[in-house]
């Protein structure tokens, strides 16, 4: 079932006018001719839930907007940058007016005066195109002035970021697109209050595929869009496979109705070279790993039943690794990650990934000792919780998981004592 | 000074002043115009962006230092950002990578003696199901290998020459 891969069953719906033939800004007439707040809660009682890697409500999110104040904004997060995630991009390039749709309906909820899309700098490409997109439902009346003649104007813009993940962040995001550096924010103030959204004005920051769905909420209503997914994950999503499948790419699916063993023999077409599955990444390099046990294997794809089994479903961007990796080595290449991506801005998320980098590579290069191990998990520890944003956790959790799961794949290197797989 | 980016890109820094409330807001953009203008970030380039947008040249340099994608020295004519992140590494990016380096014989962000290629590894590009893929300039180019690599690589030195050519 494609609710945002469209264009699977209708080719070229990228275009305005595809579009347009299939229903296209008709959720969007439909929300004009609703009042604001009952917009607001059709969102809400669908249970949609962010698909940026947080899970958030998107109702609940759009009604902390204070709506006597004259200017809001809305922000579409387009920053895509997490390890293994490639579905926004996705979405832009084949099904771009149903995210300005999206965008739209969302901007008459909280009746905002402009739609910023903040797209990574590495989306040249899709930013152009997106701008076309733009100018052709600014053309037939949907952008700009008096929208169809409700009273109300707001304006679609694009803004391309410049290569940096931190900008993902959505504090850091406003910050950047507030021509600052692209740091996080102290909060409270949150984006959605006075004084913590864009320019201090409050602020509905949501991701792509967050707002792709909200075009099916309005047209068929909130019971239609809960009747797909579980009570807990409402709706499809988008599962992003790479790393060891023979056929790597974006799949969507209502949440519950696969599990991973489905996703990544039938779907993703198994491992290559009749290798065996050895790990899971859910959440690209942010979330915790998860051994490929068959309990794994057969676990359901919602928020809930990956939060049962210690790790997280978040923007779904799930890298499969093969027998043949060492996790000592992937870890390093996560945290190497973490290291570069490091605002800086505090000290135990700045140190933090330079030491785990530093005795990661001691490890790998061989000169390593057992206790190196426990010192990263030390140095993991201490990272957790004490960060003005989630880059520190992200960092500290997946290195956390691996010398869980994976013992022995850190003590091969430093000649420690074998554990029992699994410990 | 004249400002040479208002005077020859007057309608583009105009469009982006106009999305928003706030000048400043408009840095990102117009430094892109710079590079675009002198190839990198030079001092007249970040006097120039300052000046339009409201700004201290100081506070531009640091916002141009911040991101991976505004050149702060002179680069080669073609940017080859090659993803070696996690997913692309598992199919083989490392490998390509070290051989794309191998091949043109320089090291990890260096730059070819001519001056054509500056080639740097990055993290993840959301194109981790087209591995191995790299960004020249602002474009994609993936499902790469060594010998679509050899082609691409002939097909820019030839729009470099043709480019020099021009120039003089
Ligand atoms: C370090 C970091 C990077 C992030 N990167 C992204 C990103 O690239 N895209 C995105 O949509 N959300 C990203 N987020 C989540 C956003 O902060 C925010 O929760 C999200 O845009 C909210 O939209 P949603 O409720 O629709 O998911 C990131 C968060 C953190 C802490
Ligand atoms: S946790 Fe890391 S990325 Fe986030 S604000 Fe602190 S230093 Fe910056
Ligand atoms: S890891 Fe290379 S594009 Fe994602």
């Amino acid at each position: 079932m494609n609710i945002i891969f469209r264009e699977k069953d209708i080719p070229n719906i990228r275009e305005f006018d595809v579009y347009v033939k299939h229903d296209g800004y008709k959720a969007f007439e439909k929300a004009l001719r609703m009042k604001p707040i009952d917009v607001i809660n059709e969102v809400k009682a669908s249970n949609l839930r962010g698909r940026g890697g947080a899970g958030f409500p998107t109702g609940v999110k759009w009604s902390f907007i204070p709506q006597s104040e004259p200017i809001k904004y809305v922000v579409v997060n387009a920053d895509e940058s997490e390890t293994g995630t490639f579905k926004d991009r996705q979405i832009m390039e084949n099904n771009p007016h149903q995210l300005i749709e999206g965008a739209l309906i969302a901007a008459w909820a909280i009746q905002a005066t402009a739609v910023y899309i903040y797209l990574r700098g590495e989306f040249w490409d899709i930013a152009h195109a997106l701008d076309k997109h733009i100018e052709d439902a600014r053309q037939a009346g949907y952008v700009g002035e008096n929208i169809k003649g409700s009273g109300w104007s707001c304006e679609v813009y694009t803004h391309l970021g410049a290569g940096a993940y931190i900008c993902g962040e959505e504090s850091a995001l406003l910050n950047s697109l507030e021509g600052k550096l692209g740091q996080p924010r102290v909060r409270p103030p949150f984006p959605a209050q006075k004084g913590g959204g864009l320019y201090s004005e409050p602020t509905v920051v949501n991701n792509v595929e967050t707002l792709a769905n909200v075009p099916f909420i309005i047209m068929n209503g909130a019971d239609e869009y809960k009747k797909i997914g579980t009570e807990q994950s409402t709706g499809t999503k988008i599962f992003c496979v790479s790393g060891h499948v023979n056929n790597p790419g974006n799949f969507e699916f209502p949440m519950g109705e696969i599990t991973f063993r489905q996703l990544i023999f039938d779907h993703a077409g198994g491992i290559p070279d009749g290798k065996q599955i050895k790990a899971i990444l859910p959440s690209g390099g942010s979330g915790p790993i998860v051994p490929a046990t068959d309990e794994i294997l057969d676990t359901p794809l919602t928020y809930e039943d990956l939060q049962k089994h210690g790790t997280i479903l978040g923007s779904a961007s799930i890298i499969i690794l093969d027998e043949t990796v060492d996790i000592t080595w992937a870890a390093s290449k996560m945290t190497k990650f973490f290291k570069h991506e490091s605002c800086g801005k505090c000290t135990p998320c700045r140190e933090g990934t330079y030491w785990l980098d530093k005795v990661l590579d001691r490890i790998l290069r061989g000169e390593g000792k057992p206790s190196d191990v426990d010192l990263i998990n030390n140095i993991a520890a201490n990272m957790q919780g004490v960060t003005l944003c989630a880059l520190g956790d992200f960092a500290a959790n997946p290195i956390l998981a691996t010398i869980k799961h994976f013992p022995n794949d850190f003590m091969a290197h430093v000649g420690g004592e074998l554990k029992a797989a699994g410990d | 000074m004249a400002n040479t980016l208002a005077e020859k890109y007057a309608e583009r820094i105009q469009h982006h002043l106009s999305k928003y409330p706030d000048k400043r807001s408009a840095v990102m953009p117009l430094l892109y115009i710079a590079q675009e203008e002198y190839g990198w970030l030079s001092p007249q380039g970040i006097e120039e962006v300052a000046e339009l947008c409201d700004m201290d040249p100081t506070q531009v340099k640091s916002i141009a230092g911040f991101y991976t994608m505004y050149r702060e020295q002179p680069k080669g004519k073609f940017w080859l950002h090659v993803c070696t992140d996690l997913p692309c590494a598992l199919k083989g990016a490392e490998t390509f990578y070290a051989d794309l380096l191998a091949h043109l014989g320089i090291e990890d962000g260096g730059t070819t003696e001519d001056g054509t290629f500056t080639v740097e590894h990055v993290m993840c590009l959301a194109a981790c199901d087209r591995a191995p893929m790299l960004q020249c300039n602002f474009h994609f180019h993936e499902h790469l290998d060594m010998d679509k690599m050899r082609e691409l690589l002939d097909q820019w030195r030839k729009e470099a020459e043709a480019y020099a050519n021009k120039d003089v």
